[in-house]
């Protein structure tokens, strides 16, 4: 390409464009140190300042196994469902209908999060009561479903239902963009040879896809895992370490504990929250760096 | 039931002909059909509404709801038509049937909360909506009345005051990392902070604020700037992942007539490559503000909450959409009813500015995007 003439208007433009993206590493930087700033002095803060915990560790810790099991549920009810919706819209549905489709999928993805929490604890809560009830009485020999059942259905379950229903729009969006890029010739050999259209998928769109919707689940993760409203207005935490799903008695998740602490929080309070938000912050990094090179090396693999 | 098509059938020892080798090979085709047994075309039609009526004869007998005997016809649908397959087709186009209605299946369990969303906000929240709703704040209102302008009020004003932040910053990093960043090690590493960006958590963004001004202000500090920033955090990597994409796909001929007519770099940018974009970056821009005008988490750390109308971004307490509905419906006041009824006419509002400003991104994306291709 040949190089224009250097001049001062050049200079001046590239020059704020340059620092633009100056400001965009420096705003990051910014995060991690502002947060670690306020953070640090919740490390040796006295026992009794930390909501009952002796230490910041102990009061972090229910919070991520909380965080952990919420994202967890999400991901085990949004992955099948978003793959299915996203073959319906590459594969199965006849053109006409595949866009409208992903028209209102992508939709689902604009929704506020917190008209996701006032619909799950005005509507879906109260409707899986029942639900909860009979799988206390019939499947209550499973740790999971030990009971009581909650009769608000305010449970860890119904947060990681909704959860579920949120990071629905992003997988789908990925894999349904993944699928629609396998090369039609692999596709047309397959089915020439005789495969029929499960086969078809199975022999050619998924080996093509799998790194694809493995970081499309790790994405759809990383939403689960810093998501604040909707577990905050549908869960009825009291911070306990409890891999029983559907009773009164729930872990909270850090961003539930931040958004319904931090406003009556003072002195070492907002620290500690500061503090977890730090931890949050971390693993959702470490998760979405994931999920990010798994796309670049099959990105080059394919090339 | 079957269509009629005949099977391979073994031919009996007469039948075998016995002749001249030549003929034997055509013979034998002509005996063995080149198609196999197929269900015929209204098979699903018919075994669905087998099993609806199946599985609503059981529901009436054993007085279930809806939910049950939905869930009984679809299994029921999902056992049937394989089965039928199986016998008919065999075992590889049975699998493939089972496939076809367990993706479907999923598709519509997807779409049964989207649409009970919308009709519970719909049927809950057109009740609060008149005049007075849009027009009064919540100002000395004690159970029923107020409204919900001063959170409007504050949406837009943060909103806006995040997008004048976000907005030049960027499409300039934008420009900056396909016009002149190339390959460059630093264009590379913004790149990655982009992307890293995109997954900070709201929470933690109103975190970075509250941390940040915090040091200025002392403790305790909330006002509407501080949301802000918040905000744009959230939204910058948005509008420089869209304004990226879009600069890219404006054909390379196109500035380099602009240079050989001897424009300088930075006006070919602005006069030429940028109009060219122009739409879809408008898109993405508006995708971006209808993303962070519905963020609740960040303006309830920072921003807070009041009830009364602040216009100041600098000072004091600002309310907003979604902070509202979250405290309406979670601290109602006494009688409950009518702040949760409040909660359910802002979320109509919020969901109808979010799909509005959705509905206007995606018309001019579709008005202009085509633009780049020839």
């Amino acid at each position: 390409m040949p190089k224009p003439r250097q001049r001062r208007g050049d200079l001046v433009f590239s020059g704020v464009a340059r620092a633009a993206g100056l400001v965009i590493m420096l705003a990051l930087a910014g995060v991690a140190v502002f947060l670690t700033l306020e953070g640090l002095p919740a490390i040796d803060a006295p026992p009794g300042k930390l909501g009952g915990a002796d230490n910041i560790a102990a009061f972090i810790w229910p919070l991520l196994f909380g965080t952990l099991l919420a994202a967890l549920i999400a991901l085990l009810i949004a992955t099948p469902l978003s793959l299915g919706v996203a073959l319906v819209i590459s594969l199965y549905a006849p053109r006409s209908l595949s866009r409208p489709i992903g028209y209102v999928i992508d939709l689902l993805a604009a929704v506020p999060s917190v008209v996701y929490g006032l619909w799950g604890i005005a509507f879906l809560g109260p409707q899986l009561v029942p639900a909860y009830i009979w799988l206390d009485q019939n499947m209550g020999w499973l740790p999971f479903f030990a009971g009581p059942a909650s009769t608000t259905g305010k449970t860890i379950l119904t947060a990681g239902i909704v959860l579920a229903i949120m990071a629905l729009p992003i997988i789908t969006a990925i894999t349904r963009e993944i699928f629609a890029q396998t090369p039609t010739l692999q596709k047309e050999a397959a089915l020439a040879l005789g495969a029929t259209r499960w086969e078809m998928i199975r022999l050619s769109v998924f080996p093509y896809a799998r790194s694809g919707i493995v970081s499309a689940i790790m994405l759809g993760l990383g939403r689960a895992l810093g998501e604040t409203m909707a577990v905050a207005m549908v869960l009825s935490a009291s911070g306990v370490v409890t891999f029983n799903l559907i009773s009164n008695v729930n872990p909270s998740t850090i961003a539930a504990n931040i958004a319904l602490q931090f406003p009556e929080a003072t002195g070492l309070g907002v620290n500690a929250l500061i503090a977890s938000g730090l931890v949050l912050f971390v693993i959702t990094f470490a998760v979405n760096f994931t999920a990010r090179a798994i796309v670049a090396r099959s990105e080059k693999r394919l090339r | 039931m079957n269509v009629k098509i005949p099977r391979p059938v073994p031919l009996t020892e007469e039948e075998i002909p016995v002749g001249e080798d030549h003929e034997t090979a055509a013979d034998l085709r002509s005996h063995l059909p080149l198609t196999h047994p197929q269900l015929p075309r209204w098979a699903p039609a018919l075994v669905m509404l087998l099993a609806a009526v199946s599985s609503g004869l059981l529901a009436l007998t054993l007085g279930w709801g809806l939910v049950a005997w939905a869930v009984v016809a679809v299994v029921l649908f999902l056992v049937a038509l394989p089965l039928w397959a199986r016998s008919v087709e065999g075992g590889r186009s049975a699998k493939d049937r089972l496939v076809t209605g367990l993706v479907w299946a999923a598709f519509g369990l997807a779409l049964v909360p989207l649409v009970s969303l919308v009709w519970e906000v719909l049927s809950n929240g057109l009740g609060a909506l008149d005049r007075e709703f849009l027009t009064y704040s919540m100002r000395n209102i004690v159970g029923e009345g107020g409204g919900i302008y001063h959170a409007i009020i504050g949406t837009l004003l943060v909103t806006a005051a995040a997008a004048v932040i976000s907005i030049p910053i960027g499409l300039m990093t934008a420009i900056y990392l396909v016009e002149y960043g190339g390959t460059s090690r630093l264009a590379r590493t913004i790149t990655f902070l982009v992307d890293v960006m995109t997954g900070i958590p709201s929470i933690v963004a109103g975190l970075f604020a509250y941390a940040l001004f915090v040091l200025f202000f002392g403790e305790g500090i909330r006002f509407g700037f501080g949301g802000a920033i918040a905000l744009s955090l959230l939204m910058i990597p948005i509008v420089v992942r869209s304004g990226e994409e879009m600069l890219r796909l404006v054909p390379h001929d196109l500035r380099e007539a602009s240079y050989a007519l001897g424009v300088p770099k930075w006006r070919t940018i602005v006069k030429v490559v940028i109009p060219t974009a122009l739409g879809g970056i408008i898109t993405g821009v508006t995708l971006a503000v209808a993303r962070v005008a519905g963020e609740t988490a960040p303006l309830l750390i920072i921003a807070g909450s009041t009830d009364s109308l602040n216009r100041n971004l600098f000072d004091e307490r600002m309310m907003t959409l979604p902070v509202f509905i979250y405290y309406s419906y979670t601290q109602p006041g006494v009688p409950a009813e009518f702040g949760q009824q409040r909660a359910w006419g802002a979320a109509l509002v919020l969901i109808v500015i979010v799909m509005a400003l959705n509905l206007v991104a995606r018309a001019v994306g579709r008005r202009y995007a085509p633009k780049s291709r020839h």
